[in-house]
C-alpha cells in the first residue's frame, strides 16, 4: 500500500479568498457572514449567509471556457490554480501524467432556474443558450476543471451531501493508497446565490438571528438557532509520497485513515451511532489511538440536535483530551465544500501551530462542556488531526491527517 | 432597418460576447476562421440574433453564410422580412 500525502491546498472562502488570508481570518477569529437582503425580499425566513462576490476570469480564461462554468466552478478553479501552484504542478506536468480530479459538489440550482425560466418565457429550448447544460449538471466542477487544466486520470464528481468534499478526499485517498492513481486534485466546491438554498430554509434549518449575522452561527453554544449557508471552494492535491518525494514538493501532511458510514435512519436528523462508526473506522484505519489526535474539526453547524449528537460520538470515541472547534462559526456552513475547506483550515492550523477559535461559543450546553473546545486563539502543537463531515441521508466521513514524518 | 444599423449591432455582440478583435472583422474575412466556431458556438448566434432582432435563425440558415458581408445580408434580409409581416 502506498502512503498519500497532501502537496497543495487552495481556497475562496467569505473568510479570504487565498490561503494568506483565511488563515489571518482563522487567527482573528474573523467571521465572514452578513446579511444577504435580496433573499429576504424574496420570502427567505432567514437571509443570513456566507458573504463573497464572483470573480471576473475575462482574462485567465477563453469565452467557451466560462460560458459552461456556474459560480461554484468558478470558486473551484481559482482554488485549483493556487493549489496546483503552491504543489507546483504545472501544464507540462498536467499534459504527461494522469492526474485525477475527484470533486465535491450536490447542487447546481441558479443554472437550471435560469435555463427553464427562458423556456417558460420563449417556449423555445434553442434559446437557452450553449452554456446552461454545462452549469447545470451536478458534475459541472470535476467537467469544467478536467477540461480547463486537461486532466488525464480519474474524473468525476462526489455528490455525498454535506460530506462532499470530505468523501471526496477519502476516495482519493483509497486510489492513491491502492496504487491506481499518484495523483489526484480533490475538493468540494458550494454556490451562494438565491436559489442554492430556497428549499432548505424552508424546512426552518437557518439562524434567524439577523440582527447579529456575526453571532449567528455558534456551534456547541447552548443558544444556537440553526446553521449559516454558505460557500466558495477547497481544493486539496492527494499524491502517492513517490511521486511527491520525486518532484521535491512541499508536503503539508499525510492522510492516514479515511472512516465512513450511514446512520440508515431519518433523511435529515442526525444520530449518535453512525459519527461513532465513522470515528472509530478512520482510527482503525489509521492504526492509531484515540489519544494520539490532538485537534479534532467538528462538523457541528450550529444546529441543536446536530452539535449535541456530534458532543456525544466525539466525547464517546475521544474523551475530553483533543482540542474540538468548528471553524464554521467564522464560515457558516460551507455545505458541499466543507469537508474539503475543513481540511484546508486544519491544514493551515496544524503547520502555524495554532487553533482557531470556536467563536460564539459563550453558553456550551450540557454536551459540549465535556469537550475542550477553545474560545480563543491557541497556540498548540498539532500532529494529528481528525475533521468530521456529516450529510443529509445520514452520511459520515471522518479523515485522520498527520504531519509528515 | 438600414443595412448600416444591423452591421452595427452584430458587430457589437461580436465584440462583447464572442470577444471578436475589431481589427479582424471586415466585409471580406471569413466569419468561421475569424471567430473560431464551434458547433456550441452557433447555438450562442442563435440567442443573440433572436435577442437583438427579435427573429430567429436556424443551423440551415448559417450553411450560406461565409464572409461577414453574407452574415449582415442574411440578418438584414431576415429583418426586412419581418418588418414586412
Amino acid at each position: 500500500m502506498k502512503r498519500v500525502v497532501i502537496t497543495g491546498i487552495g481556497i475562496y472562502s467569505c473568510i479570504g479568498k487565498n490561503l494568506d488570508d483565511v488563515k489571518n481570518s482563522l487567527y482573528n477569529g474573523q467571521s465572514g457572514i452578513g446579511l444577504d437582503q435580496k433573499r429576504k425580499d424574496n420570502g427567505y425566513r432567514s437571509g443570513l449567509t456566507g458573504m463573497l462576490e464572483r470573480p471576473n476570469l475575462k482574462k485567465q480564461l477563453s469565452r467557451r471556457q466560462r460560458i459552461g462554468m456556474p459560480e461554484q466552478a468558478e470558486y473551484a478553479y481559482l482554488a485549483t490554480l493556487e493549489a496546483l501552484l503552491n504543489a507546483r504542478i504545472d501544464l507540462d506536468f498536467l499534459e504527461k501524467n494522469n492526474v485525477g480530479v475527484l470533486y465535491g459538489n450536490d447542487s447546481s440550482a441558479a443554472p437550471v432556474i435560469e435555463a427553464n425560466d427562458i423556456l417558460r418565457e420563449k417556449m423555445d429550448t434553442t434559446l437557452i443558450g450553449s452554456g446552461a447544460i454545462f452549469k447545470s449538471m451536478n458534475s459541472t466542477v470535476t467537467m469544467n476543471l478536467s477540461t480547463i487544466f486537461k486532466l488525464k486520470g480519474i474524473n468525476f464528481t462526489i455528490s455525498g451531501a454535506c460530506a462532499s468534499g470530505s468523501h471526496s478526499i477519502g476516495m482519493a485517498y483509497l486510489l492513491i493508497k491502492n496504487g491506481l492513481q499518484d495523483q489526484v486534485i480533490c475538493g468540494g466546491a458550494q454556490e451562494v446565490n438565491m436559489y442554492a438554498m430556497g428549499a432548505f430554509d424552508a424546512i426552518g434549518a437557518f439562524s434567524v438571528r439577523e440582527m447579529d449575522p456575526i453571532g449567528a452561527s455558534r456551534p456547541f453554544d447552548r443558544d444556537r438557532d440553526g446553521l449559516v449557508p454558505s460557500g466558495g471552494a477547497a481544493t486539496v492535491i492527494l499524491e502517492s509520497l513517490e511521486s511527491a518525494q520525486k518532484r521535491g514538493a512541499k508536503i503539508y501532511g499525510e492522510v492516514i485513515g479515511y472512516g465512513f458510514s450511514s446512520n440508515g435512519d431519518h433523511i435529515s436528523k442526525p444520530d449518535v451511532r453512525g459519527p461513532v462508526r465513522s470515528l472509530e473506522m478512520s482510527l482503525q484505519q489509521s492504526g492509531i489511538l484515540a489519544n494520539e489526535v490532538d485537534y479534532i474539526n467538528a462538523h457541528a453547524t450550529s444546529t441543536p440536535l446536530g452539535d449535541q449528537n456530534e458532543a456525544r460520538a466525539i466525547y464517546q470515541v475521544f474523551g475530553s483530551k483533543p482540542y474540538v472547534s468548528s471553524t464554521k462559526s467564522m464560515t457558516g456552513h460551507e455545505c458541499w465544500m466543507a469537508g474539503a475547506s475543513e481540511v484546508v483550515y486544519s491544514l493551515l492550523m496544524m503547520n502555524d501551530s495554532f487553533i482557531a477559535p470556536n467563536i460564539n461559543l459563550e453558553n456550551p450546553d450540557e454536551d459540549s462542556v465535556k469537550l475542550n473546545i477553545p474560545t480563543k486563539c491557541t497556540e498548540a502543537k498539532i500532529d494529528t488531526f481528525l475533521s468530521n463531515s456529516f450529510g443529509f441521508g445520514g452520511t459520515n466521513s471522518s479523515l485522520v491527517i498527520r504531519k509528515f514524518k | 432597418m438600414e443595412r448600416t444599423d444591423v452591421i452595427k449591432i452584430v458587430n457589437d455582440f461580436l465584440i462583447d460576447e464572442f470577444e471578436a478583435e475589431i481589427e479582424g472583422i471586415s466585409f471580406d474575412a471569413n466569419f468561421h476562421e475569424t471567430l473560431e466556431l464551434d458547433s456550441l458556438d452557433y447555438v450562442d448566434l442563435v440567442v443573440l440574433v433572436e435577442d437583438s432582432f427579435k427573429f430567429k435563425l436556424n443551423g440551415e440558415d448559417f450553411k450560406s453564410v461565409v464572409s461577414f458581408d453574407d452574415l449582415y445580408d442574411l440578418i438584414h434580409s431576415k429583418v426586412n422580412q419581418v418588418e414586412l409581416v
